[in-house]
């Protein structure tokens, strides 16, 4: 009976235990996101951090959106074709095509690739910052690392994410297009007409920007605080990293849900 | 006489409820190397911490140059940290810029000299430490004791009044253990530094240190110029200093009794 | 890896995308027909409105003129409001233009046809389409043609 309860106790004492935990990192990673919007006015003097941001954030993630976008288009062509042509409507390719990708995987996938490249490629050098004592010996030489190191990187993610989101959708609607129209034969101008007949301007595509940009924000985040906050070993690092990936893509589609029922609310 | 350049009065600090150090008052004087020693695990780098104002004291007050370093805002710390240069273990040279750029760096952020003034300079301090030839190496690409030797070029670049070196020569082997040890000791005289450095090395810091703490337990234990504490130190800093494995500190972690523990006698 | 190398590639990234949410927003997207232009409103009570929504085009001759900008249900004569926003440059309506919902398709959106009528006073801001046709809905319809199958 007292063995019962020493363990019951012991379980309420590690979920509080969590809890507390769990707390105070939301509290130190608000902390971290204020002290990054301080410095980024600073980035703004300063335009060569943010090319450099640019290109290991951005540029080197292009490669991996335009593949997986080409065949994720080509699989809606693909998988809409057959759905469509029961109903005989096989016209209605391009609106199916462009209506999934300017909306949900456009923003969504992009997101998860962003977070798997760009946002553990971001931990991984923080924390090997930190494990090389490279934050102090900024700090040492009087220069704020926030300034220097981590604003250009969340702004770099940020700005990134939604020209990433856009390349990921417009050649995946290629894709889309080379399999409907040159493969299953599909009416070329009816890809188009119908596609621009049903997307909407406001409703579907500025959605869809508006998703891009709160995910591109909070990958970063993400990304950056796991790097910032490791410990400062190999295996802190690696598990930084891994942390990074799944909080984001699970933030990710967390926030797809909730975003995605907010604006089919107000439409 | 002039004043210490660091003086620490009845410092504590805790870590969580573990106590790092206990009302410790140490002073550093201007133009001498003082070395800070103690076994592992002491907080000797927490101390390099505390005086350079990366962490907060629980109790105490640390003065530097007669300025009370906790109570500055940030832009007067800043101000000051442009005086002191830091040694860090590994080197903290960033990786993503190469050997020249790692020193012109605090140039380009502190001043705004020209491309040929900050070039000048550079060239300077990196043959001073022996470096000009891989000034355009990757951090990568250079040894561990180059790598020290590029940070040592690093932090005195701003022409500091003070370095602080967090453990020199472990892990080096003894060519560039005496290239650093030179480096420390030939720095400290011709540019009028104050040098600090906290380190476990005892033969390469009594070479070369003009005044010893040395620290254990949170406390002061010891401390004289290398010739006083040779003469009269306690049983406990000779141990130390001669690398005894038995004396005050035992060579057994407290247990029970061998025997009892050994056939489970309760 | 220079300088100039960097920022030519960053270039190239910036203009990829700035090209992509280009062609996204006139190619994919109704932007480019959706003019932006002044609109006046006219309202219509229609009995049923079937699956009528905000946004649903009006069109006249099939030429989209303007949208569904709002729809309230009248409870005192019940019947449903559609308030319909007309662009400023289709502005010879007649008042007694005849405003009807149809359906694209047999299973497609629905939309308002609006039809002129002979007047020569036009419908301005504020006007009300005094003909209305509801809309044609499919389960009345079968409904009906099987009670008039049974009663022969």
């Amino acid at each position: 009976m007292q063995h019962f309860l020493r363990k019951t106790v012991a379980v309420f004492e590690s979920l509080g235990d969590r809890s507390l935990d769990s707390f105070e990192r939301l509290g130190r990673s608000t902390l971290f996101l204020v002290r990054v919007f301080k410095s980024i006015p600073f980035v703004f003097l300063r335009p060569w951090l943010l090319i450099q941001q640019l290109y290991s954030v951005g540029v080197l993630t292009i490669v991996i959106v335009l593949v997986a976008g080409t065949f994720v288009g080509m699989v809606l062509g693909l998988q809409g074709y057959n759905i469509l042509v029961r109903f005989n409507s096989e016209s209605s390719l391009g609106t199916m095509v462009g209506l999934t990708l300017v909306r949900e995987l456009g923003p969504v996938v992009t997101a998860l690739l962003f977070a798997g490249r760009a946002g553990s490629a971001l931990t991984a050098e923080l924390g090997l910052m930190k494990t090389t004592e490279q934050f102090s010996a900024l700090e040492m030489m009087a220069v704020d690392p926030f300034k220097r190191v981590i604003a250009p990187r969340f702004l770099a993610g940020f700005l990134s994410m939604p020209m990433l989101a856009a390349i990921f959708s417009a050649v995946g609607i290629y894709g889309g297009y080379y399999v409907g129209v040159y493969l299953l034969g599909v009416d070329d101008g009816a890809y188009w007409a119908q596609m621009q007949k049903s997307v909407d301007f406001h409703e579907d595509f500025m959605n869809g920007v508006w998703k891009t940009v709160v995910f591109g924000f909070v990958a970063t985040w993400i990304a950056l605080f796991e790097g910032y906050d490791s410990v400062p070993t190999s295996e802190g690092i690696g598990r930084a990293t891994t942390q990074s990936v799944v909080n984001a893509s699970l933030a990710v589609l967390g926030l797809n849900f909730i975003l995605t029922a907010l604006m089919l609310e107000t439409s | 006489m002039k004043s210490p350049l660091v003086e620490i009065t009845k410092l504590s600090f805790n870590r969580g409820s573990r106590i790092i150090f206990n009302n410790v008052n140490l002073d550093i004087e201007r133009g001498k190397i003082t070395a800070i020693m103690g076994p592992s695990g002491t907080g000797k780098t927490t101390l390099l911490k505390l005086i350079s104002a990366q962490l907060e004291p629980t109790v105490g007050s640390i003065m530097v140059d007669g300025q009370n370093i906790h109570g500055l805002d940030q832009e007067e710390l800043f101000e000051m940290r442009k005086r002191m240069g830091m040694l860090f273990q590994s080197g903290a040279l960033l990786t993503d810029l190469d050997v020249f750029d790692n020193v012109a760096y605090p140039l380009r952020e502190h001043t705004r000299l020209d491309e040929r003034m900050i070039r000048y300079l550079v060239l300077i301090k990196l043959h001073a430490v022996g470096l000009r030839g891989a000034a355009q190496l990757m951090p990568s690409e250079l040894s561990g004791g180059m790598l020290r030797r590029v940070a040592l070029a690093r932090a005195i670049v701003l022409d500091p009044m003070m370095i602080l070196y967090d453990e020199p020569f472990s892990g080096q082997d003894p060519i560039s253990m005496g290239v650093l040890m030179k480096l420390i000791k030939t720095m400290n005289d011709n540019l009028g530094l104050t040098s600090i450095i906290v380190s476990h090395d005892v033969n390469e810091v009594s070479a070369i240190a003009d005044y010893i703490y040395i620290i254990s337990d949170g406390q002061i234990m010891d401390q004289g110029t290398p010739a006083e504490l040779e003469e009269t130190a306690s049983e406990w800093a000779k141990q130390f200093l001669k690398g005894l494995p038995d004396g005050p500190v035992h060579f057994h972690y407290p247990a029970l009794d061998y025997a009892i523990d050994l056939f489970e006698i309760s | 890896m220079t300088r100039q190398i960097l920022e030519i590639w960053v270039g190239v990234f910036v203009a990829a995308g700035i090209a992509a949410l280009f062609m996204l927003a006139m190619k994919v997207s109704n932007l480019s027909t959706v003019s932006t232009g002044d609109t006046y409103e006219i309202t219509a009570r229609f009995d049923n409105i079937g699956g009528l929504s905000i946004r649903s085009p009006v069109k006249a001759s099939g030429v989209l003129v303007g949208r569904v900008s709002n729809i309230k249900y009248d409870k005192d004569y019940s019947v449903a409001v559609v308030t319909m926003s007309i662009q400023n440059r289709f502005d010879s309506f007649s008042i007694d233009s005849r405003a009807s919902i149809y359906t694209a398709g047999l299973l497609g959106e629905q939309y308002i046809e609006l039809v002129p009528g002979i007047e020569d006073n036009y419908l301005e801001d504020g006007s009300d389409v005094v003909m209305a046709d509801s809309a044609l809905i499919l389960e009345n319809l079968i409904g009906r043609f099987i009670s008039e199958i049974i009663s022969k």
